[in-house]
């Protein structure tokens, strides 16, 4: 998502440093972290506060950020309130509702050779959050992160992606309004301010865009030991069985791979089918698209458009993979794409080698389960994997024998819409996981803690030296079954 | 079924000629030679240590270290001196036999072969064992680590490469083919680890003890007994581990299944340390068998015998394909380091912790660190000096001071200081008796280069007590420095060694400002009856964890995470949390294929009546127990008017509970009787 030619980053005027060199972030980073140093962003009440601005500020722009929302990506106001405003509210009351008890110390069992100590774990804020957002949902991957980030305590810079330009500009001018500034700085700019600011010592970044960056990002990380969650994408297969229903599951899969234009890093990438099911599923598809976006989607409200004109070429370029047998329109001038179906589509085509990211269903033939199977982890862990039968062993089947981020059985990725449920890909769909505690778990250390008493030598007298058997076999006994060592 | 095809792999005969060059180098372990090194040889072993671990066949092109057996770093800090170290010297030196630990069956321990000139302490060697704090721009240890990660290297390194890749693919092919996954496995598995613990405990606590000089009660102690007690542990509640976890749902996902289901990441890489050899290695391995992963082990090259017995116990008690080790130092851990792993777990310093997390980087695979640091413990007036000096003194010097939790250095207030340097002297001896040298429980420092770099940390410094040093046996006595400047080089790295240098500061608030100046440590201690001053030094300062009055112990609970946070470290394990660590937590949602017609909602075309519901349906959680309240709400409503009809009309007959029937609920009104077919009629 780096691919923007440096702009000038209008929220903070370009300061040069003592030493003469031009660096815009460090100001903003030393005021941060004197902030927190400060410890002013632990107190409960601080976090509340904030999280109430956060909420403040959903609240009272709502049309705005529909607006922005639909400026940036053509998003259909329904889209928009379902997957990124009522989310995001969602994650700011859960988060405010569940405060006092994530933040409390959480009280661990002990052993008999410290039969007397208090053992607790603490949750404690890592400090300088910096949180890299993308452009697809650009409020909800930029906002659900930020919620946990300052839940737990942390000050935090935002970097909203430079591509979705109109939420951009909300959330560097008017958010900062709704949070103490001390405490949080918005940064803008492209993938040559992200490294400057990479280049600076940081105690948790946390990135949401595609795996190449990802890796120059945790390659960044490493000059600070910085821990890294990084949220990634990847080809998303959809496993359709012969036992099933074709227009329930052209419903689903055809709401959940056009929606929000297919730009969405869960949704379903590719279908895995039977020529028969593919013959069955080709007209419900047909039936589908027309119900949901009527004959002409490009007049239709109801679809988005392509981001930027650089996707836009890309995603021209794989049309002409395999056959069109849906769709396949495009218009340059509005960045529109028709909801398309690819079949007859082989392995080695660019549509099935990238993300595609886009409104572009490809469906590739096998013959079984097995050989589905077998596809699928022939290829990079995906971020989520999706199965649709009628019978639940081959769904289970799937499930078992494949590994993904996520699983969604006869249905897409409505989890994300619960907050019990954590978020985040395996392998090179990404490492560490959010939303609800999660996210608040992502972003504390959690720091153990034993508070012996100061007197009772005589209990700690066995492990002293000399050793003696007898000391040993009391230890070996103390310790019972739990774990323990002299290290 | 779970064969997953492997792109690349080169054509046969490269195969076969990395086929071979890994042979020979398994081969060549079985002739290597070993000195002897049972535990009461100590003192007459030698300073240097034969170099082992890379096959002759492959050493062509590498730098050959000189028979010089330390060139003295220049002054300055520490890890500049390194790149001297890794130019090619001058000299040439006839290698000596190389040893790879693989399968170094049949050879008895203690048995004196033949060797080679005594192997000096080489570039690998110093590079691996590179002191854990550094600068924070490249040091020469990691330029020199990056540069061999990143060379196009000769012929003899890419089929090294591919020996690697090679074991790395038999191990990953072993993963796939699904057998590390069930429960039973898992379980069997740790079994077959405890059984080989306990039968082969002398040959354990034997290798360990020559390592470090240790006496077999401090092993059994400080390892083996943590080791057993982790693997009951697992073994005790991985059963529930194993399970999905349900989660809580709201409207929209009400009738579905939500659960979260943990699952094996696929292959791990475990790279032990030195310092505690066996569970530093063993215990990150329970966790990674217990979440059903395969696994390959890197135990430390400097700890050789246990590396060894590793090598040969291990493949005897677990299954051979799923988990290996791989010996080596730092040339075939680079090597290694080149392979894609689902997940790494390092344990080390935090120089070597960068190169191990950017070489990571470079196939997104996950890290946890385990890294060291200067753990400080602040002494308050109010307190016990006493007990204080007692725990303080166990734990620093359990081990020769190398201990990563050990407590570094001590703050306290300068008044103090003659009164804890005369207790800790006073417990020395009770400890170690008047000749420490003598004591069985007191080990020695690892190797020559460690013994010189402690050294090198007492120039300059007041010793208050203790001091001693013996060369030949690399002894270093339990030593106290007092008024310690933070500037000298003892204050800037992690001192790993049986130092205890003293800074005096005014107050607590000095002590905390002085904690949070430096990079998080890994481990904090603070000794005070005043617990509120305990709770602040928790809460305004950070480490990896805190214990109170004491030291040490917070690593003891497996029901604690152990790890660090910044410098000292990412990710955390033990118990659970190696359960955690070494699973992926994958979220599961089943929905049936009817009722489609609830999920008209959320389909195009739009209207604000479906955004409204939609709000409805996402931001209602349910759970059960709100259900069931509702549920009984509306029963006690049914109830109430139930029992208001009953009663209003007196002359339906009375209530029959007929607890035999299938139908007795609802209760049934004399008349409505014969609507029920199974029931028996019982109203009198």
């Amino acid at each position: 998502h780096f691919g923007r030619p440096r702009r000038g980053s209008p929220g903070h005027p370009v300061q040069a440093t003592p030493s003469g060199r031009m660096d815009p972030f460090e100001d903003t980073l030393r005021r941060l972290r004197e902030a927190f140093n400060s410890g002013h962003t632990r107190p409960a009440e601080f976090r509340a506060a904030q999280l109430q601005g956060l909420g403040r500020f959903l609240q009272e722009n709502k049309q705005l950020l529909r607006d922005v929302l639909a400026q940036d990506l053509h998003k259909p106001a329904f889209e928009a309130d379902i997957s990124e405003l009522i989310l995001c509210q969602n994650e700011v009351d859960y988060a405010l509702k569940n405060l006092q008890a994530w933040m409390k110390d959480e009280p661990r069992s002990t052993n008999l050779v410290s039969p007397l100590d208090s053992v607790f774990i603490r949750k404690e804020p890592f400090g300088l959050v910096f949180i890299i957002a993308p452009w697809n949902y650009p409020l909800n991957l930029t906002l659900v992160p930020l919620v946990g980030a300052l839940a737990a305590g942390n000050c935090v810079v935002l970097k909203p992606s430079e591509i979705s330009q109109g939420t951009e500009k909300v959330l560097a001018e008017v958010l900062p309004q709704y949070l103490d500034q001390s405490c949080f700085a918005v940064v803008l700019g492209g993938p040559q301010e992200t490294g400057q600011l990479l280049e600076h010592e940081l105690d948790y970044i946390f990135f949401t865009g595609s795996p190449r960056v990802g890796k120059i990002v945790m390659t960044a990380a490493t000059k600070h030991l910085t821990p890294v969650t990084l949220e990634l994408g990847g080809k998303n297969p959809c496993y359709v069985d012969d036992n099933c229903d074709p227009q329930t599951v052209a419903n689903r899969v055809a709401w959940f791979r056009y929606f929000n234009t297919g730009q969405t890093c869960v949704a379903p990438d590719y279908v895995l089918c039977s020529p028969e099911m593919q013959e069955r599923l080709l007209p419900a598809l047909q039936s589908t698209i027309t119900r949901f976006y009527g004959d002409d989607p490009q007049s239709s409200p109801n679809l988005g458009r392509i981001i930027n004109q650089k996707q836009f070429q890309r995603l021209r370029t794989l049309l002409g993979c395999g056959r069109v047998a849906i769709g396949g329109q495009s218009n340059e001038s509005d960045r529109y794409i028709a909801p398309t179906v690819l079949v007859d589509v082989q392995e080695t085509e660019p549509v099935m080698q990238e993300e595609i990211f886009g409104p572009i269903l490809p469906i590739v033939n096998v013959q079984s389960v097995d050989e589905a199977i077998e596809f699928i982890n022939r290829r990079e862990k995906p971020l989520d994997l999706y199965a649709f039968s009628n019978s639940s062993q081959v769904v289970n089947q799937m499930l078992k024998r494949t590994s993904s981020g996520s699983f969604g059985g006869n249905e897409g990725f409505t989890y994300i819409s619960l907050p019990s449920v954590p978020f985040g890909g395996v392998g090179h769909s990404g490492m560490g996981r959010y939303h609800g505690k999660f996210t608040f778990d992502t972003f504390s250390h959690h720091r153990t803690c034993l508070l012996a008493p100061s007197g009772l030598e005589k209990l700690k007298e066995i492990r002293y030296p000399p050793y003696t058997d007898w000391n040993q076999q009391l230890l070996r006994w103390g310790m019972g079954s739990q774990s323990c060592s002299l290290l | 079924m779970f064969e997953e095809p492997q792109n690349g792999g080169g054509n046969p005969s490269e195969r076969a000629r990395a086929e071979t060059a890994l042979r020979r180098s398994r081969g060549a372990s079985g002739r290597a030679p070993t000195p002897s090194r049972a535990p009461s040889a100590c003192s007459s072993r030698i300073p240097v240590r034969p170099f082992w671990g890379r096959p002759r066949a492959l050493s062509a092109g590498w730098p050959t270290p000189s028979l010089h057996p330390y060139t003295p770093p220049p002054p300055g800090p520490w890890p500049r001196s390194a790149p001297a170290l890794l130019t090619p010297p001058p000299s040439s030196s006839p290698l000596p036999e190389p040893g790879r630990g693989r399968g170094p069956r049949g050879r008895g321990r203690g048995q004196r072969l033949s060797r080679g000139p005594p192997r000096p302490i080489g570039v690998r060697l110093w590079v691996e064992l590179s002191p854990p704090p550094a600068p924070p721009t490249g040091s020469g240890t990691q330029r020199a680590w990056r540069s061999r990660l990143s060379d196009a290297p000769g012929p003899c390194s890419s089929l090294q490469d591919q020996a690697m890749e090679l074991e790395v693919r038999r191990v990953r092919q072993a993963f796939l083919s699904g057998r590390s996954r069930p429960l039973r496995f898992r379980l069997q598995q740790l079994e077959a680890l405890r059984r080989m613990v306990q039968e082969r405990e002398k040959d354990i606590l034997a290798a360990i003890a020559s390592d470090l000089c240790k006496s077999e009660f401090n092993v059994y102690s400080q390892e083996v007994i943590t080791v057993l007690g982790e693997i009951d542990f697992m073994l005790e509640n991985l059963p529930e581990w194993v399970t999905a976890k349900p989660v809580k749902k709201n409207v929209l996902t009400m009738l579905d299944e939500a659960y979260i289901q943990p699952q094996p990441l696929g292959v791990v890489l475990i790279i032990g340390a030195w310092n505690y050899p066996f569970v530093l290695t063993i215990q990150p391995l329970i966790g990674a068998i217990a979440a059903g992963n395969a696994v390959i082990i890197k135990p430390s090259e400097l700890s050789e015998n246990t590396a060894k017995i590793l090598a040969k116990l291990l493949p005897q008690y677990l299954d051979q394909d799923l988990y290996i080790i791989i010996n080596g130092g730092v040339e075939e851990t680079t090597e290694l380091l080149k392979q894609r792993f689902d997940h790494i777990f390092y344990t080390g310093n935090t120089a070597v912790g960068k190169i191990i997390m950017e070489a990571a980087a470079k196939h997104l695979t996950p890290v946890t660190l385990e890294l060291g640091g200067k753990s400080p413990c602040y002494i308050d007036k109010d307190c016990d000096l006493d007990i204080v000096c007692r725990r303080i003194t166990w734990g620093k010097y359990m081990n020769c001071g190398q201990t990563c939790i050990a407590p570094d250095y001590i703050l306290c207030e300068a008044s103090l200081q003659n009164q804890i340097v005369w207790k800790i002297k006073e417990t020395v001896k009770e400890f170690y008796g008047e000749n420490i040298k003598e004591s069985p429980d007191y080990e020695r420092i690892i190797n020559l280069r460690h013994f010189k770099r402690i050294l090198s940390l007492l120039e300059g410094q007041k010793i208050a007590f203790g001091g001693e040093t013996d060369e030949a046996t690399r002894y270093i006595a339990p030593t106290v420095l007092t008024d310690v400047d933070p500037k000298t080089k003892v204050m800037q790295e992690e001192i790993f060694g049986p130092i205890l240098p003293i800074v005096p500061v005014k107050n607590v608030d000095e002590a905390i400002n002085f904690i949070n100046e430096r990079e998080k440590p890994l481990a904090l201690y603070v000794f005070s009856h005043n617990h509120k001053l305990i709770k602040r030094m928790i809460d305004e300062t950070s480490s990896g964890g805190v214990t109170g009055n004491d030291v040490i112990m917070h690593f003891m609970l497996n029901s604690f995470p152990f790890g660090g946070v910044g410098s000292s470290g990412m990710g955390a394990y033990h118990g659970k949390h190696s359960f955690d660590t070494f699973s992926h937590q994958r979220p599961c949602l089943l929905k049936s294929l009817k009722r489609e017609g609830a999920n008209k909602l959320r389909y195009p075309p739009n209207s604000q009546s479906k955004v409204d519901w939609g709000k409805f349906f996402l931001l209602k959680r349910f759970n059960k127990e709100k259900l069931g309240l509702l549920l009984l709400t509306f029963l006690g409503i049914v109830a109430a008017v139930l029992v208001k009809e009953v009663s209003s009309v007196s002359a339906w007959p009375p209530i029959v509970w007929d607890v035999r029937s299938p139908c007795a609920w609802p209760p049934r009104l004399g008349s409505e009787a014969h609507l029920c077919p199974a029931a028996t009629p019982s109203r009198k």
